[in-house]
């Protein structure tokens, strides 16, 4: 049976940035910031696109909530060899408090209109790290879930997931359709290639709101602050051994 | 939260890099290479051997001399003389050089270094001032018993005005420590290069280090805005001016940018920053032919302009040695050519869909035969690391000849195809690549052990190749000790007199940094 893909990717700050909190304390500066695709998405995208190079998936579909910037984050999915792209806009600063199970309904609505058999996503994203959204999709649709997936393979309509765990590897068998979540080694996304990069701006990225699809994104939970972690106090260098003893001494320590 | 894939990534090359480096040991079938990359500090033959030179008429330090030190400086690591610990002092990053020097002095700040230069001034004792020893011409160890007089403890950050955009240093701050600092502030210095983790600004300014945003920024000599400089005879000379524009009277302080130590000590510097752009996107492009990488260029001056941060190339040789001997992976379909093209900007989008559209009519036009585009930081890193560690992946190759060059874009690439052919099979390897934007092109010539009958076969025919094509035989790395003797196929007789002549004038004993940067005549062979 041929899998009909759909692929969450996320548009986060990108993981080498320095992040820094905002003086108010609600938030992290943005503004001006490098972002990127969610790594984690990144793998996810790979693992579609492979599936459909194997001829086990006829199309993979890359979705994105978030402002018009996240259209960036989709054209990468494109060049890595999606086929079409589902924006679902919203602005800031509705985006900044947009839940995971906010994000959980509108796939699973997307999900049924786009009659798919498979939804594979990050595990989570790299800001909230939340690693929620998988398993909400999961449970909303009523599909079982292989999470953390290591290495998935297709055998007819069931698929084995080699999922990580804490004590190493588990194997499980789930039956399609169902929602995969992408862990760390289970790809290694490619590069786009120029070629690649030039059919995907022929390819086709449809703009949705969430009232279209007749979702309620309003989020559940508030962010009360946000602060950075305990700065680490510096220490001192003294000049010889005999400072050291010193220090040791008048501080107490010995 | 588990590992992303961009430290994954990270990782696994450090992971890589070590276990066919422990590989290597093992099964490695050069020994010489292998000793190159082993040989410790103390193997390295002493210049005065190796290079057959004479000593200067200075005098010899003494233990007299070095109670003083101990006196001005009062901190008893600021004065070194432990002979083990000298060693490393002594010899240059690429093992070629080594002196003895018989002390290391590290002064914390002006008035230390003034009161050092002058009791040396006195006492006619020679000085090498030292950064972070990353040059690649034997420019910062001594060749006799010079002292080293080093900049590691003046590496305070004095003033960053973030209105004017200006940085106020002492010399000892190292490039990297300070993007790192710029960065909160969204600046970064005009300039980089790929020893950033260690060399020192003083030590930058006093070489014009060029580096991989020369094209973007412009050189050191636009971007310095002051300079304050101890002279020959200790006096503190202050042009540590942070006005980007002065024209009152000689602008003294280019004369110390670009003179490697040799007119005066560069105690602080003033620099004008430039904005972080917030958007940065990378392509790796392969060519057919040189052609294409020429035009390639062009293109992007007209095309991408006001984008265009970085234009790097490489040869298809050079790909080689770096995927081979690093084990990193070239991401592109093999190619005669690779072009490494860098747009910066204040928005991504606008930014990324410059490049594209820029590379968009070379790719129908075949002009690219293949390519990629990345834009997330990490990968960013992993092209930029395949051109900035060129000189790395060389080195395991064995023995390297590297050659600095600035040439007119027309004959470019001819000088590797004629040296390829002028040396047949005496050379292992024969490479080239650099910064096209900026007219400068790197060519290695590697080899199993290094050998005089090669030496002799690229030196002069090189140099002559470069003087026909008024050509520099040192595009930014500098004369110091090893490249003097071609500062001929370069400078006119003249430029050599009148250099000669500011010299005698700003140290009339040749206290700083002897030997380096003049030769002793102008036709000395």
């Amino acid at each position: 049976m041929a899998l009909r893909v759909l692929v969450g990717c996320k548009r986060v700050i990108d993981y080498a940035v320095k992040v820094r909190v905002k003086p108010d304390k609600t938030g992290v500066v943005t503004d001006g910031v490098k972002h990127s695709i969610n790594p984690f998405d990144e793998i996810a995208i790979e693992e579609a696109v492979r599936l459909k190079e194997k001829k086990i998936a006829s199309e993979v579909v890359a979705i994105s909530c978030g402002p018009k910037q996240c259209q960036e984050t989709l054209r990468t999915a494109l060049a890595m060899g999606a086929d079409r792209a589902i924006h679902v806009e919203i602005p800031e600063p509705q985006s900044n408090t947009l839940e995971p199970l906010g994000v959980a309904k509108i796939f699973s609505k997307l999900a049924k209109e786009e009659d798919v058999n498979l939804i594979i996503v990050g595990k989570q994203a790299i800001d909230d790290d939340c690693n929620q959204t998988g398993q909400l999709t999961a449970a909303l649709l009523d599909w079982p879930q292989g999470t953390f997936a290591s290495e998935i393979t297709v055998e007819g309509e069931h698929m084995k997931v080699i999922r990580e765990i804490d004590g190493g590897l588990e194997t499980i068998k789930v039956k399609m359709p169902a929602v995969i979540s992408a862990d760390l080694r289970l790809n290694e996304p490619r590069y786009a290639t120029l070629p690649n990069i030039m059919k995907a701006k022929k390819k086709k990225i449809d703009v949705k709101t969430p009232a279209d699809l007749g979702i309620d994104i309003s989020p559940r939970t508030e962010i009360l602050s946000v602060e950075d972690p305990p700065v680490r106090q510096a220490g001192s260098k003294v000049e010889d051994v005999s400072e050291l003893v010193g220090k040791l001494k008048s501080h107490g320590f010995i | 939260m588990a590992i992303p894939q961009a430290l994954a990534r990270h990782c696994k090359r450090f992971l890589l890099d070590t276990r066919p480096f422990q590989g290597k040991y093992l099964n490695h079938k050069t020994l010489s290479s292998f000793k190159r990359l082993t040989t410790s500090s103390n193997d390295v033959e002493l210049t005065p051997y190796r290079y057959s030179i004479q000593r200067g008429n200075f005098a010899k330090v003494s233990r007299e001399d070095i109670e003083y030190f101990q006196q001005i400086l009062p901190i008893p690591s600021a004065v070194v003389t432990d002979a083990e610990e000298l060693i490393a002092s002594n010899t240059d990053w690429l093992k070629a050089v080594r002196g003895s020097a018989p002390v290391l002095l590290k002064p914390e700040n002006t008035q230390q270094v003034s009161k050092i230069v002058q009791y040396c001034n006195q006492k006619n004792l020679a000085i090498v001032p030292q950064g972070g020893k990353t040059g690649l011409v034997g420019g910062s160890v001594p060749v006799f018993d010079e002292i080293i007089l080093s900049t590691s403890r003046m590496n305070n950050v004095i003033q960053v005005d973030k209105i004017s955009g200006t940085l106020v240093c002492q010399p000892g701050c190292i490039l990297q420590e300070l993007e790192d600092l710029l960065q909160s502030d969204n600046f970064i210095l005009p300039y980089d290069l790929g020893a950033r983790g260690s060399c020192h600004i003083g030590g930058n300014i006093s070489s014009n280090a060029g580096g991989i945003r020369l094209l973007r920024y412009g050189s050191l000599h636009g971007s310095v805005l002051g300079l304050e400089i101890v002279l020959a005879d200790g006096t503190i000379l202050d042009c540590l001016s942070t006005c980007r524009k002065d024209n009152t009277g000689y602008d003294l302080k280019q004369l110390f940018i670009g003179s490697e130590g040799t007119l005066g000590i560069i105690t602080k510097v003033a620099i004008a920053l430039a904005q972080k752009p917030r958007a940065r996107s990378v392509a790796l492009i392969g060519c057919s032919d040189f052609d294409k990488v020429k035009n390639v260029y062009s293109s992007a001056r007209t095309d991408l302009c006001e984008y265009l941060s970085a234009c790097e190339f490489m040869d298809s040789k050079i790909m080689e040695l770096v995927e081979h001997h690093l084990k990193l992976i070239n991401p592109v379909q093999k190619s005669s050519f690779y072009v490494l093209i860098e747009a910066s900007g204040s928005s991504e989008q606008y930014c990324k869909s410059a490049l594209l559209d820029f590379l968009q009519p070379l790719m129908e036009n075949k002009v690219i035969e293949e390519g990629i585009v990345v834009d997330t930081l990490a990968q960013i890193d992993e092209v930029w690391a395949l051109r900035e560690r060129v000189l790395e992946a060389c080195q395991r190759d064995g023995y390297v000849f590297k050659y600095d060059v600035s040439l007119p874009l027309s004959v470019f690439y001819n000088i590797v195809n004629d040296l390829r052919s002028h040396l047949g099979n005496q050379a292992k390897n024969v490479g080239g690549y650099g910064h096209i934007g900026d007219g400068n092109i790197h060519i290695n010539v590697t080899c199993d052990e290094y050998n005089v009958e090669l030496e002799k076969a690229i030196e002069p025919y090189i140099y002559e190749w470069i003087a026909k094509h008024k050509g520099s035989v040192s595009a930014e790395h500098g004369m110091g000790f090893i490249k003097k003797k071609n500062m001929k196929y370069s400078k006119s007789e003249a430029a050599y007199n009148t250099m000669k002549g500011i010299k005698h004038l700003m140290d009339p004993k040749g206290i700083l940094n002897p030997y380096k940067m003049l030769p002793e005549k102008y036709r000395q062979t």
